[in-house]
């Protein structure tokens, strides 16, 4: 086996390891969505259902409507907790021991990405098996459908995370960036509210949510969930992918990015 | 050539009637949308009268019965062309109306005047006026063509007329506000719907007794909301599809125990409905948010709601 894939298998091993290791970070992922869906969609219910927007064809309850945003959430969160394990490592030193490995940098961070993207996709299906039971289901083509757009979009936010981690040296900094970016990001998008909704309230507000690509990652989940495609929300999320990615590989890069001039 | 030319002309002309649609009148737009059941999109829009409500085919589908509200006339369409034929002499303020199975005699509830009019669509006549409650609305003949039905809205009954007399011979309470009755389909039932009482009132056609009531509750929804209007029967009349008004949703209920078994959530404020030819689908009418819902009736699902005129009120079948 070349010395990549080698390498690519390690992390994932060490990822799933350490994701079968902590159970109740699993069932802390799973609880997380469903108590948004059970209890805060609970109170906002839309028993009179909520307008038409594509990809919905009729009248829709608010559960039916935040399972995709619910989706969107497990990633967000569980690329910043991907992020939130990178800060650990380092400062445990297992980081560096990863680092001091001979390929290319850009490779170890990207599957290490690929690994927290694999753990990311699992928990959005074990979610999606409960929401069913639940009673809040899609067609078999929307379940097929999802993979590839849980894919791109858990990549983008892993990306996310991965370029916080370079910049934060402490894991106690960590609470900053849930404020400071998760909240904001989760909140300001169609994850909860659809765009008209805010139009309602603000017109910046809807303008913020139109370019936060946290919408538009969840946007390409939802048209996915209803076997619809969505070019804006793909091109949208793939290019915010691509830029953190970048800019991760550029904090990680010992010659110029963050690490080296914090340390 | 020559001879194959009026077998073509034919072919050409008969395509159109081929693909069934559904025929809503627009009550606010004085129109009626056409919707395609293959394709599931408005294919026409065709001005009536003023304030279009009950729509109803001819048996042989070759004529489409138009209740003009504010032009006080029962208008005549012919469904190729959507021109009207003639107007028919209906009394004031025709809402709903039934056509009598002899294909003949249209029975007209004529809202503000508390009379049932039949009038004869041949000789385009009124062949007699019947006084009832005040407000009638609800239209139903029973299947043998023996009984008709006039429910008055302010009088809160259903008004059994024997259609040889044309005499009551019965009335009954209902709850109150009675909107629309239905025969089933081997006639030994009437079901009555009470928009503001919130039930339907089930009979026995033999005896004109209450057989039995069926009530509502939509979760989340304040039972002032639950105004059950307009309702059909499956094929094999073990299911019964009922319109809650202003609570957006279908009622699916058991029609041999009278047991709700399911809410669908549909448009705003719906009204009335009608099935696709193999009864697989179902159309409600959602006055308020301007759109016809198509529900799944095996999966009892929405699956679409598609865009019409203003306040769709009343549906119709032209397979």
């Amino acid at each position: 086996m070349i010395p990549a894939l080698i390498a690519l298998r390690a992390i994932i091993a060490r990822e799933a390891l350490r994701f079968v290791g902590q159970r109740s970070r699993f069932v802390a992922a799973l609880v997380r969505p469903l108590l948004w869906l059970i209890v805060f969609a609970a109170g906002f219910r839309a028993a009179l259902g909520l307008s038409i927007t594509p990809p919905y064809q009729t009248y829709t309850t608010y559960e039916v409507y935040i399972v995709p945003g619910l989706c969107g959430m497990i990633l967000l969160f569980n690329g910043m907790q991907s992020s939130l394990s990178l800060v650990y490592d380092r400062e445990m030193g297992s980081m560096r021991l990863l680092l001091t490995s001979p390929l290319p940098r850009w490779w170890l961070l990207f599957c290490r990405l690929l690994a927290s993207t694999a753990i990311s996709i699992l928990q959005v299906y074990a979610f999606l098996a409960v929401t069913a039971l639940y009673g809040i289901q899609f067609s078999a083509a929307g379940y097929v459908a999802l993979l590839p757009a849980l894919v791109i979009a858990g990549l983008m936010l892993g990306a996310l995370g991965l370029a916080l981690s370079s910049t934060i040296r402490q894991l106690e900094n960590f609470a900053g960036v849930m404020n400071f970016v998760i909240f904001p990001m989760f909140f300001l998008s169609t994850a909860l509210y659809p765009l008209w909704k805010m139009a309602e309230s603000s017109e910046l507000l809807h303008d913020i949510c139109a370019v936060n690509p946290f919408t538009h990652a969840v946007e390409l989940i939802r048209f996915a969930l209803y076997a619809q495609f969505n070019g804006m929300a793909l091109l949208w999320t793939t290019l915010t992918g691509l830029v953190l990615l970048a800019l991760a590989i550029w904090g990680y890069d010992p010659a110029r990015g963050m690490v080296r001039r914090k340390s | 050539m020559l001879r194959s030319l009026p077998l073509l002309s034919l072919l050409v002309l008969s395509e159109p009637a081929m693909a069934a649609e559904i025929w809503v009148t627009n009550e606010k737009d004085d129109t009626i949308s056409v919707i395609d059941i293959a394709s599931l999109e408005v294919v026409r829009t065709i001005p009536t009268g003023e304030r279009p409500r009950g729509i109803t085919f001819s048996k042989d589908f070759s004529r489409v019965y138009i209740c003009a509200s504010d032009s006080d006339t029962v208008q005549v369409m012919d469904p190729e062309t959507g021109k009207i034929l003639h107007d028919l002499p209906s009394g004031e303020d025709p809402e709903q109306f039934v056509l009598h199975p002899n294909d003949r005699h249209l029975y007209i509830a004529n809202e503000d005047d508390a009379v049932t009019t039949v009038v004869d669509t041949e000789t385009r006549s009124v062949i007699a006026q019947i006084n009832v409650g005040i407000e009638p609305e609800g239209m139903a003949v029973s299947p043998d063509g023996k009984i008709a039905i006039t429910t008055s809205e302010t009088t809160n009954m259903a008004h059994w007329i024997d259609t040889e007399t044309r005499q009551l011979f019965a009335n009954t309470l209902v709850d109150s506000r009675p909107r629309h009755a239905e025969f089933t389909a081997g006639g030994s039932e009437l079901w009555v719907s009470s928009e503001i009482g919130g039930t339907i009132t089930v009979f026995d056609t033999g005896t004109q007794t209450e057989k039995g009531k069926i009530e509502f509750e939509v979760q989340g929804v304040h039972p002032d909301r639950v105004q059950p209007v307009g309702f059909e029967f499956t094929a094999d009349e073990k299911t019964a599809f009922v319109a809650l008004g202003p609570s957006n949703h279908v009622a699916v209920v058991n029609a041999e125990t009278l047991e709700v078994e399911d809410y669908i959530l549909v448009g705003r404020r719906v009204w009335h409905m009608a099935f696709s030819p193999d009864k697989s689908l179902l159309f409600t009418t959602n006055g308020v948010s301007g759109d016809v819902t198509v529900i799944d009736v095996a999966k009892r699902e929405a699956i679409k709601s598609i865009k019409v005129g203003r306040f769709p009120w009343g549906a119709a079948l032209r397979p």
